[in-house]
């Protein structure tokens, strides 16, 4: 009996089948020919063109914030690879699982500054968890696999392919097997916490008289909504959540305070200030929540929960660190708490919920919307969250728009609100939104934008048309570069140095010209009708561009150097 | 504060390359940084001189142990170690009183001259970074230094303990 013999461009595709793999996002060069031809010859895998490679990576992202799945793309070597940078270090900086398969020039070429010859491997080193140089056939299934492993596990990540030309053409065949179930000895992330330290961490909390949880983006990536919400009814505690925790616990939750930070609510970052113990759960006290750290609540007792020991005491130290995965922890310490008849100091959190209560009250994301004034953006978001019945999939762009979705639209579960939170990457959102709505086109999906950043990858509205994604599109046309703005007003004597967007196009006529639906909302009388519409509009992708009012600054905003709960709340008046 | 750094990572291309990035990626210090492969081909051992405070310090060792080739990260230096650090040196030795003097301070030091040129000696020596230094030191006073190489320290921890898989 003779084998059967594949190229290796072959060997790509029946490796991506094997992992289930159902979609690639990318863009076809001469390096990479081969795995295109491959794609062409079968029907499991489909393969998404986009425009820029760039957006490739943002789709692939999307759909894996989206589904948990690994996000797939392909891009030829050279301008092709070195566009994915921008979308690989997004995903790096998000912990989104997503594998880059780059075509290089044939390994004999390698060195020679060959055409569209760029060490891809090397430029992404800083900005990917691990990845493959792959120079024989036989190196490429073991590589998918293990990327696959890496990519999903752990603390998930990019994962980089490197596949020269020549290992992937039809002269070159070799036997094909793959072994899914993947074992590498330097690679063990742990699971499970140290008994000791849940032991800790339950006496601490249950001595708390001021406790609060704040859980991030660990929580939405590996699904753990359900056993957060069961802890968080046990602690009858506060909780926020980071702009990438959204969706953790339902935004409606009573005990929920909103999200803290820059932008967060006071309540939630008054409760920070004041806690006596701080329950971390996948969160990493990134310096956009933490703002001076040096003035960092100064009297709690920080417990810290994640699966990345780097992520623990890098910015804060942490009094009782618990390395493990989030989930798995939390039912650990829900055990630990049964164990020892936890009961929560019922006088200490009704004071506790007074105290908050009054911070509510303060109502700080408060806006003021005169009948016959211009839009308000956080009024577009309000109505948006109504006509979706608080259902919909938000991607958004990077920008005011970005905090006011985060601060009006609540989410009621994980992987509903998707953004570019660590990285801040400006043309996200449609390529993003893009993803979600492949992997889900019953659902509404929004992108919420600015003029500024929809402008950063507009052409995949050609993609969209191609592949039928009805989107909306929904901008926050404020003429302007409104949160640079915000800073130039606020910090630089409202010196708006290069923040002002002059020629416009036409937004309707672009979505109109790619084929699309363009509707323009002017006054307030019109949006909620016009909103609906847009909604209502099934199979098409509607681009919806809301003038708002270009004055409105994004309110609570830290003050620089402060502490955490040093806000303003509005133009000139702190907290 | 100078630590050192013993590290078994998997002898893989692009495994070196990964280390010095991070380090450079997160400014952190490198005083020095060998490398080779071990008696198991497959692994790579390095060890790496470096500094800063405490914290700074549990980061670089997490930062390294969360690369994916790298199998076990040890700080060596509180611990009951060995560090040794080869020193080549061409010196001077125009006339007879400094070459008599150079094989003095040579000898003392427990070094050896390797080579003689028609002007100038090669030396070698082993020990730590202290005792290279004192030998560069002394060796100043007596003679002209034309050329230097140090191959920055390798460390191993003593008695039964080893850093393996």
């Amino acid at each position: 009996m003779t084998t059967e013999l594949f190229t290796g461009a072959e060997m790509v595709v029946k490796s991506l089948s094997a992992l289930k793999v159902k979609y690639i996002f990318g863009y076809p060069g001469g390096s990479v020919l081969d795995i295109y031809d491959a794609i062409f010859q079968q029907d499991e895998i489909e393969h998404i063109l986009v425009r820029h490679e760039q957006a490739a990576t943002h789709m692939a992202d999307g759909y894996s914030r989206a589904t948990g799945e690994v996000g797939v793309v392909l891009a030829t070597s050279g301008p092709g690879a070195t566009n994915c940078v921008t979308g690989i270090a997004t995903a790096y900086m998000d912990s989104i699982p997503m594998v880059v398969l780059a075509g290089q020039v044939a390994t004999s070429l390698i060195g020679d500054d060959a055409f569209q010859e760029t060490d891809i491997v090397g430029c992404t080193r800083p900005i990917i968890k691990h990845s493959f140089n792959c120079r024989s056939l036989a190196d490429i299934p073991d590589a998918i696999a293990k990327a696959f492993y890496l990519a999903r596990t752990g603390r998930p990540g990019p994962v980089v392919i490197e596949l020269p030309k020549d290992i992937l053409v039809p002269q070159n065949k070799g036997p094909f097997s793959i072994e899914t179930d993947v074992n590498i000895r330097s690679y063990n992330p742990t699971t499970k916490g140290h008994g000791k330290q849940i032991k800790k961490a339950a006496q601490t909390i249950a001595q708390a008289k001021k406790l609060v949880v704040y859980s991030g983006g660990g929580i939405v990536i590996s699904d753990a909504d359900e056993t957060l919400t069961t802890l968080v009814e046990k602690l009858k505690a506060p909780i926020t959540n980071t702009l990438m925790g959204l969706g953790g616990i339902s935004g409606t939750h009573k005990q929920f305070v909103g999200m803290l930070g820059m932008h967060g609510s006071l309540q939630a970052n008054k409760a920070m200030a004041n806690a006596d113990v701080i329950l971390a759960l996948g969160a990493r006290f990134d310096d956009r929540v933490t703002n001076n750290v040096e003035k960092f609540c100064p009297n709690a007792t920080i417990i810290h929960v994640d699966i990345d020991p780097t992520s623990i005491s890098k910015t804060i130290n942490a009094h009782i660190p618990v390395v493990g995965a989030v989930d798995y922890v939390m039912h650990q310490l829900i055990d630990e708490l049964n164990d020892i008849n936890y009961v929560p100091d019922e006088a200490a959190l009704s004071e506790w919920w007074q105290q908050i209560n009054l911070w509510r009250a303060v109502k700080s994301n408060h806006y003021e919307q005169s009948e016959t004034g211009k839009i308000k953006p956080q009024r577009v978001v309000e109505s948006m969250y109504k006509i979706t019945q608080g259902e919909a999939y938000v991607c958004s762009d990077v920008g005011q728009h970005q905090m006011f979705a985060a601060q009006y639209y609540p989410f009621a579960k994980p992987r509903q609100w998707i953004n570019s939170g660590g990285l801040g990457t400006m043309g996200f959102g449609l390529p993003a939104a893009m993803g979600v709505k492949l992997a889900f086109p019953d659902k509404h999906v929004i992108c919420i934008t600015g003029d500024g950043s929809i402008q950063m990858n507009i052409q995949e509205l050609s993609t969209c048309l191609q592949y039928n994604l009805s989107v909306v599109i929904v901008t926050l046309n404020n003429r302007s570069l409104g949160m640079v703005r915000q800073w130039q007003d606020m910090v630089y004597g409202g010196r708006h140095s290069s923040s002002y967007m002059e020629s416009l196009p036409d937004f309707i006529k672009i979505a109109e010209a790619y084929g699309h639906v363009g509707i323009k909302i002017d006054t307030l009388d019109e949006l909620d009708e016009k909103l609906s519409e847009a909604f209502a509009i099934k199979n098409r992708l509607v681009f919806v561009d809301v003038m708002v009012d270009e004055k409105e600054h994004v309110y609570p905003m830290q003050i620089k150097t402060g502490a955490i709960d040093e806000l303003w709340l509005k133009k000139g008046v702190k907290a | 504060m100078r630590r050192i750094l013993a590290i078994l990572m998997e002898n893989e291309p692009g495994s070196l390359s990964r280390i010095v990035g991070l380090f450079s990626q997160r400014a952190f210090n490198i005083e020095s940084l060998t490398v080779a492969p071990t008696d198991d081909n497959s692994l790579s051992r390095m060890t790496i001189a470096t500094s800063g405070d405490d914290r700074v310090l549990e980061q670089i060792v997490k930062q390294v142990n969360k690369l994916i080739d790298v199998i076990k990260i040890t700080d060596i230096t509180d611990r009951q170690h060995i560090e040794r650090e080869l020193l080549l040196v061409k010196v001077g030795a125009m006339n007879d009183k400094t070459r008599t003097e150079v094989k003095r301070i040579t000898d003392i030091f427990r070094g050896n001259i390797i080579d003689i040129g028609k002007q100038a000696y090669t030396l070698q020596l082993t020990g730590d970074n202290e005792k290279l230094n004192a030998f560069m030191n002394t060796l100043q006073h007596e003679t002209e230094i034309i050329e230097s190489v140090r191959s920055g320290c390798v460390g191993i921890a003593r008695g039964d303990k080893a850093l393996r898989i």
